[in-house]
């Protein structure tokens, strides 16, 4: 493998899209100021962030780790747009988000956000290419231009020999590498991916972690939600939540 | 999203439960094949009744003697009177002065005993011509009506009722048998169909005998040119009208009458049965029409009620479209036409079903069902309207999920 630093200026990124192309490779992908968010339970306010301030480029390849009850899949809910902060501001690639509403939010999850979660969340009834195909369906791309784009996806994680199985004939570790392709085929800003580990065998767990760290090399911006070091290790940097902020220095990692 | 993707989308979801599918339609299903068969009824029944209305004849005109009212505003002379002759009849059947007639039958009518061996029947004996059958709209069920012939030469010749028949002969297969009738000797050419009844008149129970017979050797009432009624047939109910005023002028003039006030002859319309079964059907339209709500009201809850449980078990899947970029609007016409196709689908079975029974039920119950075009088309839209209408709901709950706690559901 290639070791790479935080690299704003990857020049032979492989991943490029209308929506990525216009941005300035300096600009941040993400870009987290004085970040809150307050629940509200009954009575009683509960703080789950506590003002994070957080940059990430390009090609960067970031592990957010913490115990649970940190705050971290707050965290994670926020950078993914699928919650909206109390105060503060996220801007994504470009587009402030902070203040979107549930119709453009769902569209900047679309276009900028490619996640992988644990419980995988594939649909039982489609098969590993309509699975695939899904994001670009809500994007409202024509079905031959979909297909064609799902089964590189999946071809790019290895498994286009599998395009036409439902994911209850694959193994785990392989319906992860299908919802990778998932999380690929719009070409996203970034990858976020929510213990992506967390439900498979430590063969599998290799697998998956070895296709994150090839998306890596291959430029892809990877954000990765943990609370295992050793997953959060093939990071480049971490970041350690604790109590709804950011402690210690990030690591940074050479590998 | 695409148009098309919504659909296929829905669809094979609809696919992936098929049983539970299918029993959210059968309450659909049964609603639409209620209102199939009931609406089938219904026109069916409404068929029956104009049919037995046009056999007694709506393009009926009905001329009797006497005035239905003399000068003191009192009823008189009403049919008993002898001012309609065989004169007037034949001038009603020119068709230059009643254009919009197609047929005249003047009708002399006697109470006379029938003999047959041991047994005698006493029936109204109508003496008549042989427009008579299609004037008063009568079918022979066996042998033939007489002929102009056998006007003209006055023959011994008789055409009975089926009921007549029977209770003279205790059988209605009787054309060739003679029946005597004051000493005369009379031949059963042929015998009617059955007719029902109008009022509390058999149309089943009479002898209908040549107009000359009639006059010549069983009229005794001296007044041989006299007719009981004159029955005239209208080109269409439409000309109806146009008819009765066209034989008023006529009679009017023949009789040297100037005004309409002194006629000594009245003309009926058989408007009023056609108004009382008018209001028939409509009671019986609000009737069933209220059957057929309650039913696909039944049918429509029950769809509300599994698309809320499906709501409720996908709600992982609905948590999975949103987190990547299924709009609320997305989600909620996703499961509206989930509805909506269970109630096109529903509707289409019910369509099915209620036809089918419809074809074999008459042959069992003995009742008309007509199957109307319209009312399939109709049934089918208003099944997919309940699955819009009862989808709503699910709908927007579904719409309304919050992605992260959707996803976080197990």
């Amino acid at each position: 493998m290639t070791a790479r630093r935080a690299a704003p200026h990857d020049e032979d990124r492989q991943m490029t899209s209308p929506s990525t192309v216009m941005l300035d490779l300096d600009a941040p992908v993400i870009e987290l100021s004085g970040a809150r968010k307050t629940y509200l339970t009954g009575d009683i306010e509960f703080e789950a962030l506590r003002g994070i301030d957080c940059r990430i480029y390009p090609g960067e390849y970031v592990a957010i780790v913490g115990p649970s009850g940190s705050g971290k899949s707050t965290l994670m809910n926020i950078l993914g747009c699928l919650d909206v902060l109390t105060e503060g501001s996220y801007v994504l690639a470009g587009e402030d988000v902070s203040h979107m509403n549930e119709v453009s939010l769902a569209s900047a999850r679309n276009r900028r956000i490619g996640f992988v979660f644990q419980q995988f969340h594939l649909l039982p009834s489609l098969t590993a290419v309509g699975n695939v195909e899904l994001p670009l369906v809500y994007a409202g791309v024509a079905p031959g231009e979909r297909r064609e784009r799902a089964l590189a996806a999946l071809d790019r994680v290895g498994l286009a020999d599998k395009a036409r199985n439902h994911p209850g004939q694959l193994s785990g570790g392989q319906q992860q590498r299908v919802a990778i392709a998932r999380a690929l085929v719009t070409e996203p800003a970034i990858v976020l991916a929510d213990e992506p580990t967390g439900n498979l065998d430590s063969r599998s767990t290799a697998d998956v972690l070895g296709m994150l760290d090839d998306l890596h090399a291959e430029g892809s911006t990877i954000v990765l939600i943990t609370h295992e070091a050793d997953v959060a290790a093939r990071a480049q940097t971490i970041y350690n939540v604790t109590d709804g902020q950011f402690v210690g220095d990030s690591v940074g990692i050479a590998k | 999203m695409r148009t098309a993707d919504l659909l296929s989308s829905s669809w094979s979801a609809i696919r992936s439960h098929k049983m539970r599918s299918l029993l959210t339609m059968l309450g659909i299903v049964v609603g639409i094949a209620s209102v199939v068969l009931t609406v089938g009824l219904g026109l069916g029944t409404q068929k029956d009744v104009s049919d037995q209305i046009a056999s007694l004849g709506s393009d009926l005109l009905i001329v009797s003697p006497g005035s239905s009212t003399d000068d003191s505003g009192t009823r008189g002379g009403f049919g008993s009177a002898q001012t309609l002759t065989l004169t007037d009849a034949e001038a009603l059947a020119s068709t230059v002065a009643v254009p919009d007639a197609v047929g005249v039958a003047a009708e002399k009518t006697s109470d006379l005993s029938l003999e047959y061996g041991e047994s005698n029947w006493t029936t109204t004996v109508t003496g008549t011509s042989t427009s008579w059958t299609d004037v008063r709209s009568r079918e022979l069920l066996y042998g033939d009506f007489f002929t102009e012939d056998e006007v003209t030469s006055a023959a011994d010749v008789i055409v009975l009722g089926s009921e007549t028949a029977h209770e003279l002969f205790g059988s209605t297969a009787v054309v060739g048998q003679d029946v005597v009738i004051d000493g005369d000797s009379f031949e059963v050419v042929g015998v009617l169909a059955e007719a029902g009844s109008s009022g509390d008149t058999s149309l089943d129970d009479l002898a209908v005998v040549p107009m000359t017979t009639m006059v010549e050797t069983l009229d005794d009432s001296g007044a041989s040119e006299a007719v009981q009624t004159i029955y005239l047939k209208a080109a269409s109910s439409d000309v109806l009208s146009a008819a009765s005023q066209e034989a008023q002028n006529l009679l009017l003039n023949l009789h040297g009458i100037a005004s309409v006030d002194d006629a000594d002859f009245t003309i009926d319309v058989q408007d009023s049965l056609i108004d009382a079964a008018t209001s028939v059907y409509e009671q019986l339209t609000i009737l069933l029409t209220g059957i057929a709500a309650l039913a696909l009201l039944v049918g429509g809850i029950g769809v509300m009620n599994i698309m809320l449980v499906s709501v409720t078990e996908r709600t992982r899947e609905i948590g999975l479209r949103k987190a990547l970029g299924a709009a609320p609007a997305t989600i909620r016409n996703q499961f509206l036409i989930e509805a909506m196709i269970l109630g096109l689908s529903g509707g289409a079975i019910g369509v099915v079903i209620g036809v089918g029974l419809a074809l074999a039920l008459p042959s069992v119950l003995g009742s008309t069902i007509v199957i109307s075009g319209l009312a399939l088309v109709v049934s089918v839209v208003v099944a997919v309207g309940i699955g819009a209408v009862f989808g709503v709901y699910p709908a927007a709950r579904a719409a309304r999920l919050a992605p992260i706690d959707a996803l976080r559901d197990q």
